[in-house]
């Protein structure tokens, strides 16, 4: 199936630097619509009916999440675009600002309209500083050319923290503090930034915004599955001919992307969504990418035969024990317990209780990490225990017959 | 010229503005000094171990002087397919320094980094905020030599 490129229809064509530009392909059409012939509840409505749903990894329905910011009290709101992008594999979100920043400001000022909120941030991260300049100076044309109305945008920066991508540590982190994550209830929109209704959505997630309002929710919900509608944005990486950004329709398959798309050869298996996402081996690459199957932020990275899972697994392992805010004992102390015999055995080293003591710390990381990273942090070990557990085996020396 | 104006003007910032005092500050003197965060403390009425925590918290911010160039090569897996491996040993070899290490000129720090998206220029690093990809030996060895002109 070839790309459908509905979020990315500007890239590539319309001028990033040149609100002219994207004026002259409906720029600012959306918003004009939504301000002056609809009301917070129509606009609310029309993306409940279109099914957009986030597009950062967690797959929150957008329309609710805007009606509860919109219902919540508070004499100031916020609007917060996660340009954090720190997922491992994940580059879709910097194609976007690069190439259509005008669209993202746009949404950001439909978003501010539609749940009361005069100001919104970006929140951009350390390593995409090179691209600050882009966003400013697209966020000034706007505003300059009075498409905002009294609706301001700002350019945080992080300073290189991973789990500042995550929706409570970013607000954190733009108050100043270190990234930690927040206990929830209560949750953003109706307590978030300085203890305002907040929302905060991902650079994709938004970018579907401007046409979902033009052509309507029944135009958007024509694609993608069920309970996934519209497209998605993925970038792809690692043992792949041709990496880089691919758009595609939600429920195609993971095949289609691998293979037909970035020109993959051999694979044995692909790690969908980061260091905290699934590993799906070569016998499953039929699976329809959805958020009801499998889906996450968008980092699609492949492994050909000549890779060694456990090697994958302990680098990975690695990145999310480093990455951890330290908040919460089930991840902190969790990621480094799982890093330990992670390290032993993929230097052959591993002992006969290992295997069980993984399982045993996924099931409480699971329950009781406060974040998606700790929560998610098993993914890799429980997948690769799934489908590579002879890996696993061979890097125990054998002293008895037992079985694992 | 007293610090307020050399520096980074701290005094009427809110609390809110700590990250990015420390970042401006880190930028236009290479890193925290316990002296500066003393004085960023108390003008914002903020424990230094507040502030510190701050300042250690974050990969871009340090609280030891690094080099003029502060280079960040990326570690995480899809620039490992890579061979990050190699461009690790380049530029040890080029510099003569080892990770964590400044030269003796002060001109480079050498540190790894996590994923900074450009995996599909894997494998990738940034010299002080600039990305180049694609990276070979024969590239490192060009664009060090660019630094050492600059």
């Amino acid at each position: 199936m070839p790309e459908k490129r509905l979020v990315l229809k500007n890239s590539g064509v319309v001028n990033p630097r040149q609100i002219t530009s994207y004026l002259g392909r409906d720029g600012f059409k959306a918003l004009k619509k939504a301000t002056r012939e609809m009301s917070q509840e129509q606009v609310i409505e029309e993306i409940k009916a279109s099914g957009l749903r986030g597009r950062g990894g967690a797959g929150f329905p957008c329309g609710l999440k805007w009606d509860l910011a919109r219902k919540a009290q508070g004499d100031e709101k916020y609007v917060i675009c996660n340009a954090d992008e720190g997922e491992v594999g994940t580059f879709k979100d910097r194609y976007i600002l690069e190439t259509d920043p005008f669209s993202l400001i746009e949404a950001m000022a439909i978003a501010g309209f539609t749940i009361g909120a005069r100001r919104g941030y970006i929140y951009l991260r350390a390593e995409y500083h090179y691209l600050l300049e882009l966003l400013s100076s697209a966020s000034r044309q706007a505003k300059e050319g009075g498409f905002l109305g009294d609706f301001d945008i700002d350019i945080c920066e992080g300073a290189g923290a991973y789990i500042c991508g995550e929706e409570s540590a970013l607000m954190d982190s733009i108050e100043g503090r270190r990234g930690e994550v927040r206990y929830r209830p209560p949750f953003p929109p109706t307590r978030g930034l300085w203890g305002k209704p907040t929302i905060i959505n991902n650079v994709e997630t938004l970018m579907n915004i401007p046409q979902i309002i033009l052509n309507g929710a029944q135009w958007f919900s024509q694609f993608g599955t069920e309970k996934s509608k519209g497209t998605k944005v993925f970038s792809v990486s690692g043992d792949v001919k041709r990496p880089g950004v691919y758009e595609l329709v939600l429920g195609s398959q993971l095949r289609e992307l691998v293979e037909e798309l970035a020109l993959a050869e051999r694979v044995k298996m692909v790690q969908l969504g980061g260091a905290t996402g699934r590993i799906v081996p070569d016998e499953m690459l039929e699976e329809p990418l959805s958020f009801e199957t499998i889906l996450g932020a968008g980092a699609v990275t492949v492994f050909d035969e000549s890779r060694d899972i456990i090697d994958i697994v302990y680098r990975t392992m690695e990145f999310l024990a480093e990455e951890s805010c330290g908040k919460c004992a089930p991840c902190r102390q969790g990621t480094e317990a799982m890093l330990e015999i992670l390290g032993r055995l993929s230097q052959g080293e591993g002992e006969e209780r290992d295997v069980r003591l993984l399982e045993e710390l996924s099931g409480a990381m699971m329950l009781a990490s406060m974040c998606g990273l700790g929560q998610a942090a098993p993914n890799p070990v429980i997948d690769s225990l799934k489908y590579f557990r002879g890996a696993y085996e061979d890097r125990i020396p054998k002293t008895s017959g037992v079985k694992l | 010229m007293n610090k307020f104006q050399e520096g980074i003007y701290i005094k009427d910032r809110g609390r809110e503005e700590l990250l990015e005092l420390l970042k401006g500050r880190q930028d236009r003197f290479g890193y925290l000094s316990r002296e500066f965060l003393v004085e960023v403390s108390n003008s914002l009425s903020l424990s230094v171990g507040e502030v510190y925590g701050v300042a250690t918290f974050y990969s871009f911010l340090s609280t030891k002087p690094l080099g003029s160039h502060v280079i960040r090569i990326c570690k995480s897996v899809p620039c490992f397919l890579k061979d990050s491996q190699i461009i690790i040993e380049c530029i040890k070899e080029e510099l003569g320094i080892s990770l964590g290490e400044t030269t003796a000129d002060g001109k480079f720090s050498f540190h790894l980094t996590n994923c900074i998206g450009a995996c599909d220029r894997a494998p990738a690093m940034m010299i002080n905020n600039d990305v180049y990809g694609d990276l070979t030996p024969r590239k490192i060895s060009r664009i060090l030599g660019e630094y050492h002109r600059a």
